[in-house]
This record gives C-alpha cells, structure tokens and sequence, in this order.
C-alpha cells in the first residue's frame, strides 16, 4: 500500500518537511565546523590559557538561548494575570516576538531566525501533539468520533476549496490586480489554509473553560484534520508541478485514495507504535528510570515513521498517545507516570511557547512581505464566512443524527475558534518558489491570517464566550454515587439494545470494552495492576485520597504550631512530611480536576497557564482509564501520610490521660486501629511459609470477621497480625514480629478490626470530638490554634471515617503493595521514633520485636 | 431484521401504543418483529426465559434486575403493549416535544428514566433505596477482586454522598438530584438506543 503510493509521483514529492532544511541552522552547522577546524588544524605557537570558541559552540548555544528567552518571555507574561486574562498568552508570546525580531533585525539587518519548516515540524510539533494525545479524553473523544471526523474531513476540504475558488474568482474578477496565481495554486494555497491548527487552539481554548463537547469538537478537529491537509497540500503540490493539463480522472482518483492511505496508515502506525509502548512497558520493572524515555522515543519514532512513509505523522502520533496511555499509566510505576505528565507538559508547553515566539519573530522580515491588499483582506474575509457556513452546514446535517444537538451558540464558537497556526506558516514556507511565484505574498498572507486568527479571535474569545454565555466546562465533583449510576445506565442501556435487538452506539462500545477488557489488557497490561483495576473503585479511591489531602494539610496547618514546642517532632515532621507531600501534591493536581479544598490554596496560580488544566478539566469524569495512576498513589502517599498520623496520634496520646476521658480514647484507638490495620494489612502480605505458621489463627480468624473463603492467603495474614496486635504479648511474635516494627500495641481489647463496624462509633456524639481538640483540652498551651482549627475544620469522624478503607485497598493490590513491602518497612524501622516517645503498653511493644 | 410478514395489523391497539409512547409505526413494527422473535412457543407473551435468551444478556451484570424491570410485581409474562411501555422509557427525549407537548409526563422524560434506574435499585419498591440494596448493585457491578468490607465502604459513601435527609437510604428526590448536579457526562453522544436513524445499524 505504502509502497504503491510513494510510487505514485505526488505524494512522496516531499514528506511534509523533509525537503526543506533550516537553512541558518545549517550555516551555522558549516560554521561550527569551521570552527573546529581553526581550533585544530592550524598550528599554535604557545599553549593557549584560554581561548574564545564561539563557532565551537555556537548553534547548541543558540538554541539553548532561544529555550531560555522563550522561557523567560513566559514567566514575564504570566506574571501579570491582569494581562493574561485579558490577552491570550499567545498572542503576548507573538507580540513578544515581535519585539525580539526587530531587535535582531536592529542587530542584523536581516532575519537571522525564523520558524523554518524542518524546526516546526520535527522540533517542536510531534511533542505538543504527543501531549495531545496522551491526555485525550479518549471516551469523550471516541464518542464524538462521528461529529469531529465530518468536521475534520469534509470542513477542511469545504474550507480549502471554497477559499480556493472564491480567491480564484475574485483574481478573475480583477480584485486584486496583476497576480501570477492560477486556480491550482489558488487550491493549493487554500488546502494550506484551510487547517484548523491544534497549537493555536490548544493555546486560546485552554483558557476559557467552554464545555467539554464543544472543546473536544474544535480540538479534535484541529488534530484530525491534520490527514486532510497533508493530502490535499501534497495533492495540490503535485498538481502544480504537473500542469493543469495533465490532470485527469484518474489523477484525481488517486488523490482520494491517498487520502485513506494517509489519513488510516498514519493512524494505524500511530495504533502499532502505542501497542509497542504499552507493551515495552510491561518489561521495563527493572529500568524504571528509564522508562519513561520510551513514551517519548517511541511517540517520536511514530511521528517519523509516519513522515518517512508519507502518511499522516500527527494522526500516527495522536493516535500512539491515545492508544498507549491507559496501558502505560497502568503499567509504569507511578512516579514514571508522573515524570511522564510532567516532562509531557514540559516539552509541550516548551514547543508552544517557542513556536508563538518564533512566529512572532519571522514577522520582523522584510524580504518575504508582499503587500495586496485584496488578496490579504479578502482571504481573511472568506476564512471566516466560510468557516461559519462550513460549521453552521455540518452541523445542520449532524444534529439530524446527534442525540444531544448541537446549539446554535456553541456553533458560533465552534466557527470563530477556527484559528489558523504555525502549521499552515510551515506548510506556506514549504511552497516551491520556483512553481510558486507569489510565493512571499502567500506567506506574508498566512502570516496576516495566523495573527489575526491567534490574537485578535484569540482576545475576543474570551468576551464573545461570556456575552453569549456557552456553557462553561462545569467544575462539578466526581462522586461515588454518580459514577455508580453511570455504569448502571451503561448496562441497563446496553441490556435496552439487547432486548430491543438494535446494534447501535451502546452495544458497540460494549463490545469493545469486553474485547479490550480481555485481550487488549490481558496482552498489554502487568498481570498485577490487571487485577486492581475497578471504575467505581477508583473513584472511591480517589475521593479517599481527596479526604485525606484534606486531612493531612489541616494537620499540617496544625501542627506547625506544635512544632514550635517538640523539636524533634519539628525535624520528623518536616521530613517525612514535607517530602510526602509536595510529592503527592503535583500528582493530585493532575489527577483531581476538581478544586480540592485544602489543597487549592497551595495553588497560586489562578489562572491555569498549562493546557494541562485544561485537558484534565475536560476529562473528568470520563477518566476511567486514567484512574489506576490514582489507585497506585493512593497507596503510595496514603501509606506514608497514614505514618504521620500514627506518630501525631501516638504522641498525642500521650497526653490523653485515658482514665478520665475514656471516651476520647475510644475515638484515638479507632483511629489507630483503622490506620494501623491499613499498616498491618500492608506488613500482611508476607511470604507464605509465615503464614503457614499461623494457620491455626487463620482459622479461628476467618469465622468471626465473617470473611468468605475465597480471599487471598496474603489477606489473613493481614488479619492474623491484628490478632496478634490485640493482647498477646511476645507469644508467637518471633516469626511476624521480626518483619513489621509492632506499633499496634494500643488496641488492647479492641476487638477485631473491621470498617463495617465504624460508622457505629458515629452517632456517639463525645467522639465527634477531632483528636486534636481533645489535646487541646487537656493543653491548656495548646487552647488558641485549636479553637482556630475547630472554626476552620471540617472534620467529623464521617470525613475521617472514609480514611478506613485504605487498609481495604492494600489489600484489592497486593501484588503491587508486595513489591513495596520490603522498601517500605525498612523505612518504617528507620524512622520509627525513639522509644520513649510512644510509650503506651511498652511492654506489649518490646514483647513484639525486642 | 425478521421477516416482513407482520404488519401493523397484527399489533394489537397499534394506534393507542404509538399515542402513549410516542413511537412511530416503524419503530412499533420493528418492535413487534423483535418481540415476536423473543417469544419463541408464539404465546403473546414473554417470560423471564425468553429475555434469558439473549446473549448479550447474560453477560450484563445487572441483567437480571433489567429483565425484572419488564415485569410488574407478581406478574410472570409481559405481553407486547407492557414490553413497547417499558421500552418507551428509552426514547430520547426531546424528539417528541411537538407531538406531544402539551402531555404532562411523557415516559421517556427524565424523570421517567430516572424512575426507571431507581427501581433498578430500589428492589422492595419502598421508595428508597437502603443500603443493602446498593449493596448489592454494587456486588453485581464490581468484580470479585472488591471484597465485602470495601463493597460495604463502599455503598457507605456513595450514601453519604446522596442522602440529604440523613435517613441512611436514598429516596427518589435524593437520587434525582445527583443526576442533577453534576450532568450525565455521556449525554452529548448518542447513548438512547432507539433513536431513529440508529436502528438501521
């Protein structure tokens, strides 16, 4: 297939970029060498101290140069969100590089850097389109497949022709004096333009929040039709080249059957490359700290590939992105998965930044500008007629079939956020001079059209979305019930289908689900997360970890203060503490779209300044795929979080004097024990010849906590050490007690531990009391912050009482908690406080491990 | 699908069928070929077993409280005007406003639907849902690798989250407004199966 088309004369004339080189790059390349040379080769007299060697250096320099000016001209922009709110950052990063072009112009007298198509296009698009599509929202996405691939495939070719005809006929009818511009160059001018450009959009949707539908419409579009404009641009090209007269049917036919080829071979690679990925990743346990290389050669591979066989590259690696991102989320380690979000959002938010800048500088040179006005103003003009007409008329035809129309403000929109980018300049840039003549006046024009587009739409956007008041992306919380009902109403819908014998939308995506669910993921994914994976589960997951967030900053807050007094709580804190958290913090922002009480203080920056806000606003609710990153942090900072209670709790009961408030300890030990039975369910998951040993106790163990037989071995253990926990002293510790430090000793008579029971301790009203305040009471010292805590807490023991399940949790994951055992528990050893420190039953705990 | 011997004819009380549900004669015909099918001894009636039958039904976890839901209490068949009834509720909604707007509830209403999951639920039919009864929905739906105590945190929370009047259980107004709050977010795709140009498919 591949081969038969890159037979074909015009379609592998030039992949996308391939054929034109940057050329100052390449000057300084020749330099650099030079350079080198001089450096060597010429003979020297003494041995030089020092020595300037700037054309040793110099194009690595540049760039490094141009990242940190780029850089910098964002932190100058961002710093001031009266501005930014008001402007794009895009459009300030153009006029920024307004103002850097005509300084270098000052310098040079010529233009020394422009966006040249090779940069564009191998440097800095494949990454932002990467981004893309690693954080798709992939059931929005998917399920609005239809509505964007008519808006992709038959807009983009409505726009190019109807820009290219009209522009042909207004030069006919003499609008724009003498051009040297036939109809075909007319086509090929509008195939360029008529692309929706997925940077530009990215950059102006981000910041404001329309609804989810409507930004996933424009930013797919924007990402798909990249197919069409490859095809229509090589298409176009070929037809130049050849002459209007040698153009026949068959010609013509070969065009459209390269679109397929183009547009479904690129997605295809893109699909092989993110199998590939997903499965590298099962193999990569013992290189984890390269793993996250992989996403990122391998997406980039995909892109190239593409290009080398001149299919769509951005399709290929949208589609490496989606496929690959719920298999590696599953499969990398979670810091992995958050070095790939992060470097994912670096290098995007890098590319963009510099691609505005740069834009913004290949303006500042007078060689390429061609001023007519006709044809500028009227291409602008027929842009935006013409987009509206092209959206209004898909719609139209659309919402026949759509169940939830499309409205009419939305529509609006969806037409005005059809900005043009630097892929229609790097596409302009491409054209052949010699077969073009008005080659500078297309470019000066697409420049006209990309500024317009980006700052002058890009500012009003902003207003035009409040005044006609779309509706915004709702900032709604995720909750347990809800993502509940919705898998309800999937089955019963897909039970509908099956009763009513219709082969429609639900039963296809059922189908697809099962097919995933058990070859996709069989294939691609580790056996152990395989097995934790649960939609509902995650979100209670996730709604658990928010609690706790909560929870751990208030204690935080809390206990700065105390740490005033306790020096040595001060260190261990800070050091346990501070490191969990701002650990756990970025993950949480990028998991929890949702504003997080506590934890959105911590977040400065009002405005999101990263498309990553963006997309996680758009995905939530439909991030089931995304959620087993969430599972595993859970675990992780749960399990650290929980250490820091427990030390609080241990010291504050210290203070508790529990013959008189008897009440109140009942309250300290449930706590401890929900958290310490996490901690043992954890310390559990011991080798099996440990617990073999016990086995007497399993027994006994399984009758009382109603337990069903089919558990895992791993999950008794976990119970049989509460046994242990609960009163017997050394008996039997030797085995289990040598492999956990035994901190459960305060549970004496607690009985068995099991959440069911906990929301009886609720209605007791004494309990509700938050440990704390209780500490405070008896501290009189302590009297002022803790009345400021119990102003400013929401705590209730419900709140605390969803803390309970994280031992549940540990369990569901045993696999992955066993390959953290051991790491863990050595910490554990290590910053077990002194001895003194918690001294409740000391000998119960000496008893233990001594 | 099927075969075209049925015709409009056959349906008993076709006109009054399309009136309260709002479908249109093809959709009743094809409906009427689908049931035919279903009820394979040609009762006129429909028995758990035959919705049994179908395939895709026995994998659905929550299949069983599907089928149920056909049936009115005591009741062990459902003949054709009860099956089009229950289907009705699955209508889009918002194709109809013309033709019968000035109708106070048309079934395929939101509430209507809502109605219809919440006696998925509420399998008593007290009104509320309890805790045991999300329970065990939540058994159904979750996999075997979720144990009891996390089913049980589980359905915990979820009512914790829902119940406004503290009553420990879910009642229909309780339920309504979790829709209500956050919108369903696969609305905008074409989710209700008998929407009219996806019958072909």
């Amino acid at each position: 297939q591949f081969n038969r088309s890159n037979a074909t004369p015009w379609i592998c004339a030039a992949p996308l970029a391939g054929g034109v080189s940057a050329a100052a790059v390449r000057q300084s390349q020749n330099r650099t060498r030079m350079g080198l040379n001089t450096g060597h080769g010429s003979s020297i007299k003494e041995v030089p101290i020092v020595t300037f060697k700037w054309h040793h250096v110099e194009t690595p320099y540049l760039i490094a140069l141009w990242i940190l000016v780029a850089g910098l001209a964002k932190m100058v922009i961002e710093a001031n969100h009266h501005v930014t709110n008001v402007i794009p950052e895009s459009a300030l990063l153009i006029c920024f590089g307004f103002i850097l072009g005509g300084m270098v112009w000052g310098a040079d007298k010529v233009q020394t850097f422009t966006l040249t198509p090779t940069v564009f296009f191998f440097y800095l698009l494949p990454q932002i389109i990467l981004d893309a599509g690693y954080f798709m929202p992939n059931k929005l996405f998917f399920g609005n497949m239809g509505a964007i691939l008519i808006y992709a495939i038959i807009g983009t070719c409505w726009n190019a022709a109807s820009l290219g005809l009209s522009l042909w006929g207004c030069h006919k009818g003499g609008a724009m004096g003498d051009l040297d511009i036939g109809l075909l160059q007319y086509l090929l001018f509008g195939s360029l333009m008529a692309a929706v450009d997925p940077v530009a959009v990215i950059a102006v949707f981000e910041q404001v929040h329309v609804n989810e539908v409507l930004f996933i419409l424009v930013f797919g579009e924007s990402l798909l039709n990249d197919g069409v404009t490859v095809v229509l641009f090589n298409v176009f090209d070929a037809f130049v080249s050849l002459g209007g007269s040698q153009i026949d049917a068959v010609e013509i036919i070969k065009g459209i059957i390269s679109f397929f080829v183009v547009a479904f071979g690129g997605s295809l690679l893109g699909f092989v490359f993110g199998l590939l990925v997903s499965l590298l990743t099962r193999c990569t346990k013992n290189i984890q700290i390269i793993e996250p290389g992989f996403i990122f050669v391998l997406g980039y591979l995909a892109y190239l590939t593409a290009e080398m066989l001149s299919l769509s590259a951005i399709l290929s690696i949208v589609f490496c992105g989606v496929c690959c991102q719920k298999y590696i989320n599953a499969n990398m380690d979670e810091k992995s998965v958050s070095t790939v979000r992060y470097t994912m959002k670096v290098l995007a938010n890098g590319s963009e930044t510099m691609i505005f800048v740069f834009l913004g500088i290949s303006a500042i040179d007078k060689t390429i500008w061609v001023w007519n006005t006709g044809f500028i103003l009227l291409t602008l003009l027929f842009i935006m007629v013409y987009r509206f007409i092209g959206v209004f008329f898909l719609t139209w035809i659309l919402n026949r079939y759509r169940l939830v129309p499309i409205g009419f403000i939305d529509q609006v929109i969806m037409s005005y956020g059809g900005l043009r980018g630097a892929v229609a300049y790097g596409l302009a840039v491409m054209l052949d001079e010699n077969k073009i003549k008005e080659k500078n006046l297309m470019i000066s024009t697409t420049l006209i059209v990309v500024y317009f587009t980006v700052i002058f739409q890009g500012i009003t956007m902003k207003p035009l979305v409040t005044w006609l008041k779309v509706k915004r992306a709702a900032v709604t919380e995720l909750t347990l019930i809800e993502k509940v009902q919705n898998k309800v109403f999937d089955h019963v819908l897909v039970a509908i289908e099956d009763i009513s014998g219709q082969i429609g939308h639900n039963y296809m995506r059922d189908k697809w689900n099962y097919f995933e669910e058990k070859w996709m993921s069989w294939a691609l994914m580790k056996p152990s997360v395989r097995k934790s994976r649960d939609h509902v589960f995650s979100v209670f997951h996730q709604l658990n970890l928010k609690d706790a967030m909560s929870y751990v900053a208030e204690g935080e807050r809390r206990g700065s203060l105390e740490f005033i007094r306790n020096e040595s709580a001060f260190i261990d804190f800070k050091k346990k503490f501070g490191d969990e958290f701002s650990e756990a913090m970025p993950d949480i922002m990028a998991n929890m779209s949702d504003d997080h009480g506590a934890a959105s203080d911590r977040r400065r920056d009002p405005v999101p300044s990263v498309s990553l806000e963006m997309h996680e606003q758009t995905m939530k609710g439909m991030r089931e795929t995304e959620d087993i990153n969430t599972h595993h942090l859970l675990q992780q900072h749960l399990y650290k979080g929980r250490k820091q209670h427990r030390h609080r709790y241990s010291r504050s009961h210290f203070d508790v004097n529990k013959d008189e408030n008897e009440v109140q300890e009942i309250f300290q030990r449930t706590m401890r024990s929900r958290l310490e039975s996490f901690k043992s369910a954890k310390m559990g998951v011991a080798p099996p010849k440990t617990i073999s040993k016990y086995s007497k106790k399993d027994q006994q163990q399984k009758m009382p906590n109603g337990k069903s037989l089919d558990r895992s071995k791993s999950y008794y253990s976990g119970d049989e050490d509460f046994e242990f926990s609960e009163g017997d002293s050394a008996s039997g510790y030797d085995a289990s007690g040598s492999t956990f430090p035994m901190r459960v000793t305060y549970r004496a008579g607690a009985g068995i531990e099991n959440p069911a029971f906990m929301p009886d301790m609720d209605p007791m009203t004494p309990i509700q009391i938050p440990p704390w305040l209780m500490e405070a009471e008896l501290d009189s010292g302590m009297v002022a912050p803790s009345q400021r805590a119990q102003v400013r807490l929401p705590w209730t023991p419900s709140n605390l009482r969803r803390l309970a399940p994280f031992r549940a949790s540990a369990q569901s994951n045993d696999s992955f908690m066993l390959a953290d055992a051991p790491a863990t528990q050595q910490r554990d050893d290590e910053e077990l406080p002194p001895p003194p420190s918690p001294p409740p039953p000391p000998s119960n705990r000496d008893g233990g491990y001594m | 699908m099927g075969s075209s011997s049925s015709s409009m004819d056959h349906i008993p009380n076709a006109e009054e069928l399309m009136q309260e549900t709002g479908f249109s004669a093809a959709h009743l015909l094809r409906l009427y070929e689908r049931f035919e099918f279903l009820d394979k001894d040609q009762t006129g009636e429909l028995r758990p077993e035959d919705f049994g039958a179908i395939g895709g039904l026995a994998l659905n976890p929550i299949g069983d409280r599907i089928i149920s839901a056909f049936f009115s209490p005591g009741q062990e068949t459902v003949d054709f005007p009860s099956f089009v009834r229950v289907l009705a509720h699955f209508r889009p909604n918002g194709t109809n406003r013309t033709r019968n707007g000035t109708q106070q509830e048309p079934v395929n209403s939101r509430t209507r639907k809502l109605k219809f999951a919440f006696q998925l639920y509420d399998q008593d039919r007290d009104g509320k849902i309890s805790r045991a009864e999300l329970l065990q929905v939540l058994r159904a739906m979750l996999g075997i690798q979720v144990t009891e105590e996390q089913l049980q945190s589980i359905a915990e929370r979820a009512i914790q989250e829902a119940d406004l009047d503290r009553d420990d259980a879910i009642s229909f107004d309780e339920f309504k407004k979790v829709q209500q709050v956050s919108p369903h977010p696969q609305t905008p795709t074409k989710e209700t199966p008998l929407h009219p140009t996806e019958g072909g498919r």
